[in-house]
């Protein structure tokens, strides 16, 4: 059980993906203008990420692995994340046409969006198991919505401040995404495999 | 635990949130008895002084009012009345610049004094407790009063409430600077004020009656102290001075230690609040039937020689009472209506005193600085520090308030309860900054309310539209259905081989026959010309245009007209008209080309129209003769010889006019109508023979329809008279309205607008003379200015449009 | 052989995926297009036309297709914000040819003149002109829009838009003209 928690904050905050893990930066960027939609954008990838991850290690241990067909990981979990994200879409809609207009172009971009392969990958890498991967594909969300939202409430706050012309925009958002960075390397350390 | 009122008694009080410690300035004042009211030379009395509805006045300029006579009423239990403070004249209702920070104007009536005061009939009631609720409610609201602490809101809306009241408060803080006017009030008639505050118990009932003043009031607390010595149930609650603590919500809790919820009334926590100036009125209006028209103002600032507290009537211009306390600073006035926290800038001097005016402040440029001659304010960037935050009364954000207001974010704004801002000032006070950040939450309140009332609108506007499209809906289906069944009908009787289909089958014919003139209209054709006249072939070639243009008209209508043989005969003599047309008139111009095409053009129409509701055999009788009544028009201005060009006008104006005649007839569809069809025809042919007469041509030939009356020869008017006065009245409107409207187009053919113009209007002057009814001369000068102005309008754009034709 | 088997997997999956994603397609369908009702709910609902489109809502189904979203003039600058932000596109200026002055205007007829006609009636997005044949007409001020619609087909010239006056109600703050200063 502690190593399930353990593997959890390890994700979450030590091995963030967004901020020390450079993954994800797309979404980090886009949908963190406003707190509204980046919560939405959060849950939506929470559920993408852990759903595949399950999804990956089954495919890949009962049937890659088998078969012997390792090479193919890459390509089926692309196929697997697809499907997720298509499928994620449309029960946003159908559930919440208001969040699915907030996310906008950003639902369908959750494919493309490098955190939730890089998951599966490492999930292989790791070696984990399959409760390991479900936890560490959540965690790896979880942190993902914790830093998403942290930064959509401080550019909330941005957009209303008087910053000088030169660093108006996406320059002062890139800058505070560094200094969070910065801050989240902090936790290096707090937990070791 | 203790209980509220033990609490109070031991002078424990609560506190509110922030607050601010201003200089008080009230020495300026306070020591100086309140000067007796002084009459103006002139009141300005703004309809509407307090939030809500204004009545409607119910005196007119010149009259004389009496001192205290109701001068408007209302039927809303929002709207107050207003009352003459002293007897004088009504002099003007205009619109005057009211005490508003828009500076805007509004409807104020002005009141020249005779300098008796004169008082109206009184009936002074000493004993209250005699009165039922209702009554003394009454009293209250023909007393006009409104809450005299500074907004205004109806007194009987509050006191009539029926929620359970625990505690009534009367608010005697005032806790803004400088303003002495409660405190002297209490001083000098507290008697009256408890009055009031008896007859609020009375009204009520409350449990509890808590006084809330503030403690550098020393002389008023004693008065009132020794005043409710003997009344168990009214505490007087000496409060520490503290800005704001005079604000309701601020003041509530002080004194009972509960807050009043966002957007929730005290009323519904059972507590009403009334300010002392309000007590004092009351008591005035039920004791003394007097209505509310003086109050005491604190007109204060060191730019006087004379601060005082004055009576003053409602209406009194500010710089009266200025005047009256000797103000010095007289090149560069600045003047601020209410206290310096909380007031308002006032744009020139002659603004009056209303109900809610309790302070005139004149302060010196090193006291408060004029906006007006400053040009650039000293505000810089917020530091965020967080000291607005410390002392906001309601507990707000105001440095995120102020960033938003920026930003114009309202959904935040609203977030951050913008609303629940009681514009106090304490921030913007002690901003470092010295940001005028109540000036920026002013703006977007505003913003916002706009925003809202534009939503509602946008939504109705969207319900309408929708409703609007369904009806239209409904409307086409409605049509088809109505056009398939008429088409299934038609059908029915085709195959039937009755006589009515037999007519049918010759309004195909007759569409037929139209396709063909048509034809023969694209290339110069001999056929239909021969048809016409042959002597058409001996005029030149003006000439030949004409006869082509008519007989082309010709041709198509009498394709029309060989369904009904009444029509054809119609029209064959139509076509012998035309016909003698060109003979009578050696020279034509091209001009008349131009009225046949229009005229031919107009058949066409007629003929789409006809084609449409060729179902109807009536309908196509209808449409038909009003043809020939154009065609009579043509023949007027030919036969004229005298003066081609403005009679070329007329011409064009006749024939746009019988071309609108005809419409309106087609339109007419009530049997009776049809019935004056031929007579209208006859109408026209009479008044050929008198209309030779140059100069009442046009106006004969425009009027035709509309004044029959007109026509110098008794010839005309007889036939005219007898056969077309059931449709004549209609007749009159229809025609000279559709004459101004075509009018309008006709002049942006011709290049000598303003020539004909004239023109036009000559000959209507000069048919005046020869005019019967009045009535009818001037429903034309209505008309020839309608065609002057349509003109002048379009005389620019088609000036030279019609260059060549001339 | 192991290329066959690859193959064979890879199609496999795809074929069971795609077959959960038909399910999905039609156990959460989605009717009507919730897109055009937001951004309907923008527009300022003048109804006036000047987008091409007849009526608000009209221009709010082509704008959720890919329509310009610059079209709207009575909207002006505002709108077209609140679009841009529905529809997360960037920010355009109000289109060249639809650059007109959007101050509150209001119809007004001059009732002397009319003739009558019922023109104007029939012009009206939202029924805010009453009268009838060969009678004034008048104008619901409350109702009128300021679409400028019923201004055209008047034979007479008797509309006029005239803007709606200022009261305190509707009267805003002007920080630029009233100079703010401080207080103490």
């Amino acid at each position: 059980m502690t190593d399930y928690l353990l593997l959890l904050v390890g994700t979450v905050l030590v091995n963030n993906f967004v901020l020390v893990n450079f993954l994800g930066l797309c979404p980090f960027m886009g949908v963190s203008s406003r707190t509204e939609t980046a919560i939405g954008m959060s849950f939506a990838t929470t559920f993408v990420m852990t759903l595949a991850s399950l999804l990956s290690y089954v495919v890949s241990t009962y049937i890659l692995s088998p078969l012997g067909l390792e090479y193919l990981t890459t390509m089926t979990f692309i196929l697997v994340i697809a499907v997720v994200v298509q499928f994620t879409e449309m029960v946003v809609h159908k559930t919440s046409a208001n969040l699915y207009r907030l996310l906008g172009i950003f639902l369908p971009l959750i494919t493309t969006n490098c955190a939730v392969l890089g998951v599966a990958l490492l999930n292989l890498q790791e070696q984990h198991n399959f409760f390991e991967s479900i936890v560490y594909g959540f965690g790896a969300a979880l942190g993902f919505s914790l830093v998403l939202i942290m930064f959509s409430a401080m550019r909330e706050k941005l957009a209303n401040a008087d910053v000088p012309t030169p660093f108006k925009g996406s320059a002062i958002a890139m800058i505070t995404a560094g200094l969070m960075s910065l801050a989240f390397m902090g936790f290096t350390g707090l937990v070791k495999f | 635990m203790e209980s509220v009122i033990e609490r109070i008694q031991k002078g424990n009080f609560w506190q509110f949130h922030g607050g601010i410690h201003p200089p008080e300035q009230k020495f300026l004042t306070c020591t100086k008895p309140i000067a007796s009211a002084q009459i103006p030379e002139q009141l300005i009395i703004p309809i509407r002084q307090h939030i809500g509805q204004a009545g409607d006045l119910i005196v007119s300029v010149g009259d004389k009012v009496l001192k205290g006579q109701i001068l408007s009423v209302g039927d809303n239990p929002m709207s107050l009345p207003i009352h003459a403070p002293t007897s004088g004249t009504v002099t003007a209702i205009k619109l005057m610049a009211i005490p508003h920070p828009s500076g805007l104007r509004e409807t104020c009536l002005i009141l020249t004094p005779d300098g008796e005061d004169t008082w109206q009939q009184r009936h002074i009631c000493p004993d209250f407790q005699l009165l039922s609720k209702g009554k003394i409610l009454e009293k209250i609201v023909n007393a006009g009063i409104a809450g005299m602490g500074g907004a205004g809101f109806p007194t009987q809306v509050k006191v009539s409430t029926l929620a359970k009241i625990e505690y009534l408060i009367i608010n005697a803080a005032e806790c803004e600077p400088y303003i002495t006017a409660d405190d002297l009030l209490i001083q000098e008639h507290s008697p009256t004020i408890l009055d009031g505050i008896k007859i609020l118990d009375h009204l009520l009932a409350p449990q509890n009656i808590l006084i809330g003043i503030e403690d550098n009031k020393a002389k008023a607390i004693e008065t009132l102290q020794k005043a409710t010595a003997d009344i168990d149930h009214i505490q007087v609650c000496v409060i520490p001075t503290k800005y704001p603590s005079g604000g309701e919500k601020q003041l509530i809790k002080i004194l009972t230690g509960q807050e009043v919820p966002s957007g929730v009334l005290p009323s519904s926590l059972g507590m009403v609040m009334q300010n002392v100036a309000t007590c004092f009125a009351i008591a005035d209006a039920v004791i003394n039937d007097t209505p509310l028209i003086k109050r005491v103002v604190t007109v204060s600032g060191q730019a006087l020689d004379k601060p005082q507290n004055v009576w003053a009537l409602i209406g009194t211009p500010v710089g009266y009472l200025t005047e009256q306390c000797g103000y010095s600073n007289s090149h560069d006035k600045h003047l601020i209506m209410g206290g310096p926290m909380m007031g308002f800038s006032l744009a020139n001097d002659q603004i009056p005193v209303i109900k809610t005016t309790n302070c005139i402040l004149a302060p010196s440029e090193i006291e408060i600085a004029s906006p007006f001659s400053s040009t650039s304010s000293k505000e810089v960037e917020c530091i965020r520090c967080g000291q607005c935050a410390d002392v906001c009364p309601a507990q707000l954000l105001p440095q995120e308030l102020q960033w938003s207001a920026k930003a114009k974010d309202q959904p935040q704004l609203e977030k951050l309860n913008l609303f629940d801002c009681i514009e106090c000032g304490a921030c913007a006070y002690v901003c470092p900054s010295q940001i005028p950040l109540v000036h920026y939450y002013r703006v977007a309140k505003a913003e916002i309310r706009q925003q809202k009332l534009l939503d509602i609108k946008a939504e109705k506007a969207k319900v309408r539209f929708e409703a609007r499209k369904l009806r239209l809906e409904r409307e086409k289906i409605a049509r088809e259905e109505k056009h398939k069944k008429a088409a299934e009908a038609r059908k029915a009787r085709m195959n039937a081989g009755t006589p009515a289909a037999k007519s049918e089958k010759s309004a195909v014919a007759a569409a037929l026959a139209r396709v063909k003139a048509k034809k023969a209209q694209a290339g110069s054709n001999q056929d239909i010309v021969s048809q016409a006249d042959s002597s058409v072939e001996q005029i030149d070639d003006n000439k030949s245009q004409v006869a082509n243009a008519i007989a082309r008209a010709k041709a198509k209508k009498l394709a029309q007209k060989s369904q009904t043989p009444i029509s054809t005969a119609d029209a064959e003599q139509d076509t012998d008209n035309a016909a003698i047309a060109p003979k009578a008139q050696p020279v034509v111009t091209d001009k008349k080309a131009k009225v046949a095409a229009a005229i031919a053009k107009a058949k066409k129409r007629q003929a789409t129209e006809q084609a449409s509701n060729s179902d109807t055999q009536v309908l196509s009788t209808e449409e038909t003769t009003p043809v020939s009544a154009t065609s009579g028009a043509v023949q007027e201005p030919i036969t004229d010889e005298k003066s081609q060009l403005p009679i070329n006008k007329k011409a064009k104006v006749a024939a746009a006019i019988a071309k609108a005649k005809a419409r309106a007839k087609a339109k007419k569809e009530t049997d009776g109508n049809i019935n004056a069809q031929p007579s209208s025809t006859s109408t026209d042919k009479p008044t050929v023979v008198p209309a030779q007469e140059q100069y009442t041509l046009a106006a004969v030939a425009s009027n035709k329809a509309t004044v029959t009356l007109h026509t110098e020869t008794p010839v005309a008017i007889s036939p005219v008279n007898k056969t077309a006065t059931a449709s004549d009245e209609r007749k009159k409107k229809v025609a000279a309205a559709i004459a101004k409207a075509k009018a309008k187009k006709l002049v942006e053919k011709t290049q000598q607008a303003s020539p004909s113009t004239s023109e036009v209007k000559i000959s209507e002057s000069d048919s005046k003379p020869t005019t019967e009814a009045a009535i009818a001369a001037n429903k034309k000068a209505r008309v020839a200015a309608a065609i002057a102005k349509a003109k002048a309008k379009k005389l620019a754009a088609s000036s030279d449009k019609s260059q060549p034709s001339e | 052989m192991s290329t066959l088997i690859a193959i064979l997997v890879l199609g496999v999956i795809a074929a069971l995926f795609g077959a959960l994603l038909g399910f999905a397609s039609v156990r959460f369908k989605v009717e009507g297009d919730p897109l055009a009702e937001q951004l309907d709910a923008l527009l300022p609902q003048t109804q006036c036309g000047q987008c091409g489109y007849p009526g608000c809502k009209p221009y709010a189904e082509a704008v959720a297709n890919g329509e310009a979203i610059n079209k709207c003039a009575p909207g002006g600058e505002d709108t077209i914000k609140k679009i841009a932000e529905l529809m997360g596109v960037e920010v355009q200026p109000l289109d060249a040819n639809h650059e007109a002055d959007n101050t509150p205007k209001v119809a007004f007829i001059i009732e002397e003149d009319c003739i009558g006609c019922t023109k104007c009636i029939q012009a009206c997005p939202v029924d805010a002109i009453i009268g009838t044949t060969k009678q004034m007409h008048t104008i619901i001020a409350d109702e009128c829009t300021g679409c400028d619609l019923c201004v055209a087909p008047c034979p007479v010239d008797c509309i006029e838009m005239i803007p709606v006056a200022t009261t305190t109600q509707n009267w805003q703050w002007d920080l630029q003209s009233i100079p703010v200063v401080q207080i103490d």
